[in-house]
């Protein structure tokens, strides 16, 4: 008996749809809540090639809907334990492991090997980013995305001439407009509903079923069980925003124009200390641990109105806190204060600080 | 002449207008209805939201129906 017997039984599926799927590579970008259906599903279904990009740890607050993990998983990468658990249960797919966010640098390469990609991510910057990188490789991309109860779904750059995010959204919003999972709560078996309809789009991209969400966005909310669809025509003024080359696509800071705010690492922000630059720590007084053997100035985003005067005397500034959260809100509101200061946040506050400088 | 506009509204505008659905008095065009709801929602000044009539996404100020359905439609984040 067949693993597939029961997809392949399917009437329009058969032989044919089955030998489409295990032919084809899959990308899934974001191995949480939507990854992991979307993992599950697909390989269950018989993809023969799925690369898994993130870059997190798994963390206690990820279980409530992220079922792959458990309490063993603590701390662990999660491409590393979903790809063990899903090579476990199928030792003929074969997976690729991306430990790392998607970046305007890495995103050409790793989105240019596979046929068709998924966005699973949680945030804005990676959203755009994914879509303006499928536009210019000429990529399908299943996209959804949730908040608290509700969902969205769509499938964008289908073929030729298809919408796109940016048809949709043509506007980033701005930095705190729309809070994420971590701030605002999400009902674990939503990122499920909205997860398996994706999985579902892949595979009618793939075997080529049925009539694809592609032109059109399906809104789904689970406490009232309802969804509701609207179709999407292009916007030019949109996708005169999107980046034209790949060597533009390269050179654009989508954080900053999701968020209005540049972001550093510590190991970029270390190894580029000099005269011009000053590294700023916006916690509040009594926070610890505190910053030791690196030179640094005060300045708690409570006070943050009175600026660091050093217009003129250093070029760059860059803020840190505890998790990299207030000192995005403390760069936006001092960049507004110091225009001729180029301001930074660096990623991940001190909890991010590496344990390698740390003598 | 009755003839009302029926929103509908999604995520985080839903929570702004205090209701998913809402019914509004008629209205020229979608620019003149984003200032009407921006001046009783103020909050929704701050927000980016796309605006579909009838079911189908509008680009640019649109004039408005008799008896459209408006949908609000934020982006949403999360993973």
């Amino acid at each position: 008996m067949d693993r597939f017997e029961r997809q392949i039984l399917l009437p329009g599926f058969g032989k044919e749809g089955q030998e489409k799927l295990s032919r084809s590579s899959v990308l899934l970008i974001g191995a949480g809540g939507l990854g992991c259906p979307i993992l599950l599903y697909l390989a269950a279904a018989g993809i023969g090639k799925i690369g898994l990009v993130d870059g997190d740890v798994v963390s206690v607050s990820n279980l409530n809907r992220q079922v792959i993990y458990g309490e063993k998983d603590l701390g662990r990468k999660k491409v590393e334990v979903a790809a063990g658990h899903i090579q476990g249960k199928y030792r003929d797919l074969s997976i690729d492991q991306f430990a790392e966010f998607i970046t305007p640098q890495n995103a050409l390469k790793i989105i240019g090997d596979y046929d068709l990609v998924i966005d699973g991510s949680d945030n804005f910057a990676t959203r755009y980013l994914v879509n303006d990188a499928c536009v210019l490789l000429g990529k399908p991309l299943v996209f959804g995305a949730i908040y608290q109860y509700e969902g969205q779904v769509s499938v964008f750059n289908h073929r030729e001439n298809s919408v796109n995010y940016r048809d949709l959204f043509p506007e980033p919003p701005a930095l705190g407009e729309v809070p994420n999972c971590a701030e605002t709560g999400v009902l674990g078996v939503l990122p499920g509903t909205i997860g398996t309809l994706m999985a579902a789009e892949a595979i009618k991209v793939i075997s080529g079923l049925g009539k694809v969400l592609s032109g059109r966005v399906l809104f789904f909310n689970s406490l009232s069980a309802q969804s509701f669809e609207v179709s999407i025509s292009p916007n030019p003024d949109a996708r005169k925003q999107m980046p034209a080359s790949k060597e533009e696509f390269e050179n654009l800071d989508y954080e900053f124009m999701c968020e209005g705010v540049r972001e550093k690492d510590w190991e970029q922000a270390l190894s580029q200390l000099s005269e011009e630059a000053v590294l700023v720590d916006v916690r509040e007084e009594g926070e610890f641990p505190l910053l030791e053997d690196f030179s640094h100035v005060k300045l708690p985003l409570s006070e943050i109105q009175k600026g660091l005067g050093l217009s003129g005397r250093k070029k760059e500034a860059w803020l840190f806190c505890q998790s990299g959260v207030r000192s995005k809100k403390a760069a936006l509101l001092l960049q507004g204060l110091e225009p001729t200061l180029k301001i930074y946040s660096v990623r991940g506050g001190i909890l991010a600080f590496p344990s390698s400088k740390k003598e | 002449m009755y003839n009302k506009i029926n929103i509908k509204a999604f995520g985080m505008i839903a929570e702004k207008l205090g209701n998913t659905a809402l019914e509004w008095d008629a209205c020229e065009d979608t620019d003149g209805l984003r200032k009407e709801l921006e001046a009783r929602f103020p909050d929704l000044k701050e927000m980016k939201y796309s605006i579909a009539i009838n079911k189908t996404l509008i680009v640019g100020n649109v004039r408005l129906p008799e008896q459209a359905e408006v949908a609000l439609l934020p982006p949403f984040s999360g993973g």
